[in-house]
């Protein structure tokens, strides 16, 4: 099925130039196949939501675009260039920032030391002051809800941590910026606050790659919304395309639980009419 | 302050939000330090309750323990194991360990009286070829963690063993050599002391810098927009540090006064916590310590920082061997045996760095090796055996291990990591 000429929707507008195209990209996990010739591009000043179940991959192939695992096969060309991403500070230096899905930071340090972890300000004498004033910036902009940035990360909660994590990733001034389910610990008003932020920094042109499970999310800020299933391309939608084929490319029938479950809601109805 | 361009609304960016309770003043930093050490984050109290407590029981016991020439004596002691235990503290902070720490200041001496003295070099040089020796060998223990994922607690046993055999094999003709007593080196580590005059004067220097670090600190974050430290803090700081070290330095002048060998290691110390709190490096030290694979995400390079940490480690281990052979006068096999290594890194555990990486100071190794020194200069005072000694030293680290152990999980159950 999944091979079965998904359906393919043309894109909104391409904005501007690639920022990063995939061609042909693998990556095995010794005998499991994590990701199968995936073929992803993203413009500048364009929104891609990946979506797919639990374990399609999402994860797995925004940690090779962030340098984290080297592709099996493939080609990545970031800016019109061929490039291999050997290595995250690689990723890093040519402008690719992610908000991991484990967050990746370090508990036993401070907000502000996680901001600038690897990129600190005056090597051989921390200028704290400065680091302080730029976090708190960064964290005001994002509308944070952080009691005090001199505590170490271990005493905040999921939907601050995730806040910092998102912060660290604005810190450089990136062109690509990949958010791993960035609002999966995020109350109401703090969801919509990154959206906003995602939409501000499409405004910007960056490049924007976005995973979630929330489809009213995804449809609010996506440009396009590409669909992994089992590691594999299955299907480029817009936020237009019907609810029904988006969540058919996600599961890969038609006929699956979620369209069940529809159906039956819609028969129960129908015999209480 | 009100009208700076960062403040929110007329107030610090760093008090804007209403659940920060504002500890301001004396009072507050005193809330806020109480506070700290109720979640379990307990940093030098331990060791230096342990300090007093010490102290008034061998005092108690034999009042030589505490005379002025025995303190000076006391703290030569400490200088040599102590530089070693500042090695251990670069390791322990990433998570890791280096057994060998002894056998490689066994092997610095070994270096150190074979070239001087057998082959009549120059001191200096036998001294650079020892301490090139232990960066050699720390390098060795990270390419094998680095390259092949060895953990250092096997490859610093091997190394133990190794370094152990290369020390016996170098004096292994001689078995022991004598280093000439005239000589500098030797005077450095037996009866070198501070003029009384520069010791005072250096006394006073710690608090005069926490008084211009402080004050400047205090202006640049109220330019800026956050809140500064209180005045009175600073003061009460600087005063009260002005006043242990010169009350300090003024006991020790009714005898023999500062070693030489101990304003070294202090030195070294103070250059070591620079380095893991004010430097990149040592915050990358830090964050590889607390979770390596988000350090190495954060563009971190985790095999450099692997790397410069152990070669400080058996660098410190070469330096500490280096001088003890200064302070014994000779170059022997049972350099560096016995209980240095254990010494060593106990040192950096009783004075608060933890084993579990990530979190802990280069003061510890100054304040443990304090503690271990106290306990086998007051129990060799008494005329206790060795046997007694040992056993007392090890009940002291479990305790250490048992508060550094209680204090990370309440920190846990606390939230701070
Ligand atoms: N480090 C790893 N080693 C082995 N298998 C992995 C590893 N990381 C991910 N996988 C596998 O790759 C597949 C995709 O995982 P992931 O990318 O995390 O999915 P998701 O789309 O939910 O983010 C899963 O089957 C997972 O078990
Ligand atoms: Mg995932």
């Amino acid at each position: 099925m999944s091979d079965a000429a998904p359906i393919q929707s043309q894109p909104r507008s391409a904005r501007g130039e690639p920022v990063i195209s995939l061609r042909n990209v693998s990556k095995n996990f010794g005998a499991v196949s994590a990701l199968t010739d995936i073929d992803l591009d993203v413009h500048a000043g364009e929104v891609v939501a990946l979506v797919g179940d639990n374990g399609a991959g999402k994860s797995t192939l925004v940690k090779v675009l962030a340098g984290v695992f080297q592709p099996s096969a493939g080609t990545i060309s970031f800016m019109g260039r061929e490039v291999a991403l050997s290595s995250p500070s690689v990723a890093l230096d040519m402008g690719i920032a992610t908000v991991f899905q484990d967050l990746a930071l370090c508990e036993n340090l401070d907000v502000v030391a996680n901001i600038y972890l690897g990129r600190e300000k005056d090597p051989w004498h921390l200028d704290e002051v400065a680091m302080e004033v730029r976090a708190w910036t960064l964290l005001n902009e994002l509308a944070a809800r952080i009691p005090s940035v001199r505590e170490p990360v271990a005493s905040l909660s999921g939907g601050q941590r995730q806040t910092v994590a998102i912060a660290r990733s604005l810190l450089l001034e990136p062109k690509l910026i990949m958010l791993d389910e960035p609002t999966a610990a995020l109350g109401v008003a703090q969801t919509a606050e990154v959206l906003n932020l995602i939409e501000r920094v499409r405004d910007k042109g960056l490049g924007v790659i976005v995973i979630s499970h929330n489809m009213d999310d995804v449809r609010a800020v996506a440009d396009r919304i590409v669909v992994l299933r089992l590691g594999r391309n299955n299907g480029v939608f817009t936020p237009a395309d019907s609810h029904h084929d988006l969540i058919a490319a996600i599961t890969g029938a038609s006929e699956n639980s979620v369209s069940r479950r529809a159906g039956r809601l819609a028969a129960q109805e129908e015999g209480l009419a | 302050m009100t009208h700076n361009p960062n403040s929110v609304a007329g107030q610090a960016l760093d008090r804007a939000d209403t659940r920060v309770r504002q500890d301001e003043g004396l009072g507050g930093a005193l809330r806020a330090f109480i506070d700290r050490v109720r979640s379990g984050d307990l940093g030098m109290i331990p060791v230096a309750v342990g300090l007093v407590v010490i102290s008034v029981i061998f005092t108690s016991l034999n009042p030589v323990f505490i005379r002025p020439g025995n303190v000076s004596n006391l703290l030569y002691d400490c200088a040599t194991t102590g530089i070693i235990s500042l090695g251990v503290v670069c390791v322990l902070l990433l998570g890791e360990i280096d057994l060998s720490v002894g056998s490689m200041s066994g092997l610095a001496s070994a270096i150190l009286g074979v070239l001087w003295i057998n082959n009549g070099w120059h001191p200096a040089g036998a001294i650079l070829v020892a301490l090139g020796m232990g960066a050699a060998v720390g390098a060795l223990y990270a390419k094998l963690f680095n390259r092949v994922g060895m953990p250092t607690f096997v490859a610093t046993l091997a190394g133990l063993l190794a370094l152990l055999g290369l020390q016996l094999y170098l004096l292994g003709s001689t078995g022991s050599i004598n280093l000439p007593f005239a000589q500098p080196l030797v005077r450095f580590g037996q009866n070198l002391y501070m003029p009384n005059w520069l010791s005072f004067i250096l006394a006073l220097i710690p608090g005069a810098a926490v008084l211009w670090t402080g004050f400047r600190a205090r202006a640049r974050r109220q330019a800026a927009g956050l809140t500064g430290v209180a005045m009175s803090v600073i003061l009460v700081k600087a005063v009260a540090l002005t006043v242990v070290l010169l009350v300090v330095v003024l006991y020790l002048a009714q005898g023999r006064g500062v070693p030489w060998m101990f304003g070294l290691f202090v030195l070294l110390v103070v250059v070591m916590d620079y380095a893991f709190t004010r430097t990149k490096w040592g915050r990358s030290l830090m964050a590889v310590g607390g979770n390596r694979e988000a350090a190495r995400r954060a563009g971190i390079n985790v095999r450099r920082i692997y790397l410069s940490a152990f070669v400080l480690c058996s660098t410190f281990a070469a330096l500490g061997g280096v001088l003890a052979a200064a302070r014994l006068g000779s170059s022997s096999q049972q350099a560096g045996s016995g209980d240095v290594n254990l010494n060593a890194i106990a040192a950096a555990v009783i004075g608060g760095t933890s084993l579990f990486g990530g979190r802990g100071s280069a003061y510890s190794a100054l304040l443990g090796i304090i503690v271990i020194q106290a306990i086998s200069n007051g129990l060799t005072l008494l005329n206790l055996s060795s046997s007694l000694r040992y056993m007392i030293l090890g009940g002291v680290l479990a305790l250490a291990v048992i508060v550094d152990s209680l204090a990370r999980r309440s920190r846990a159950s606390h939230g701070r990591a």
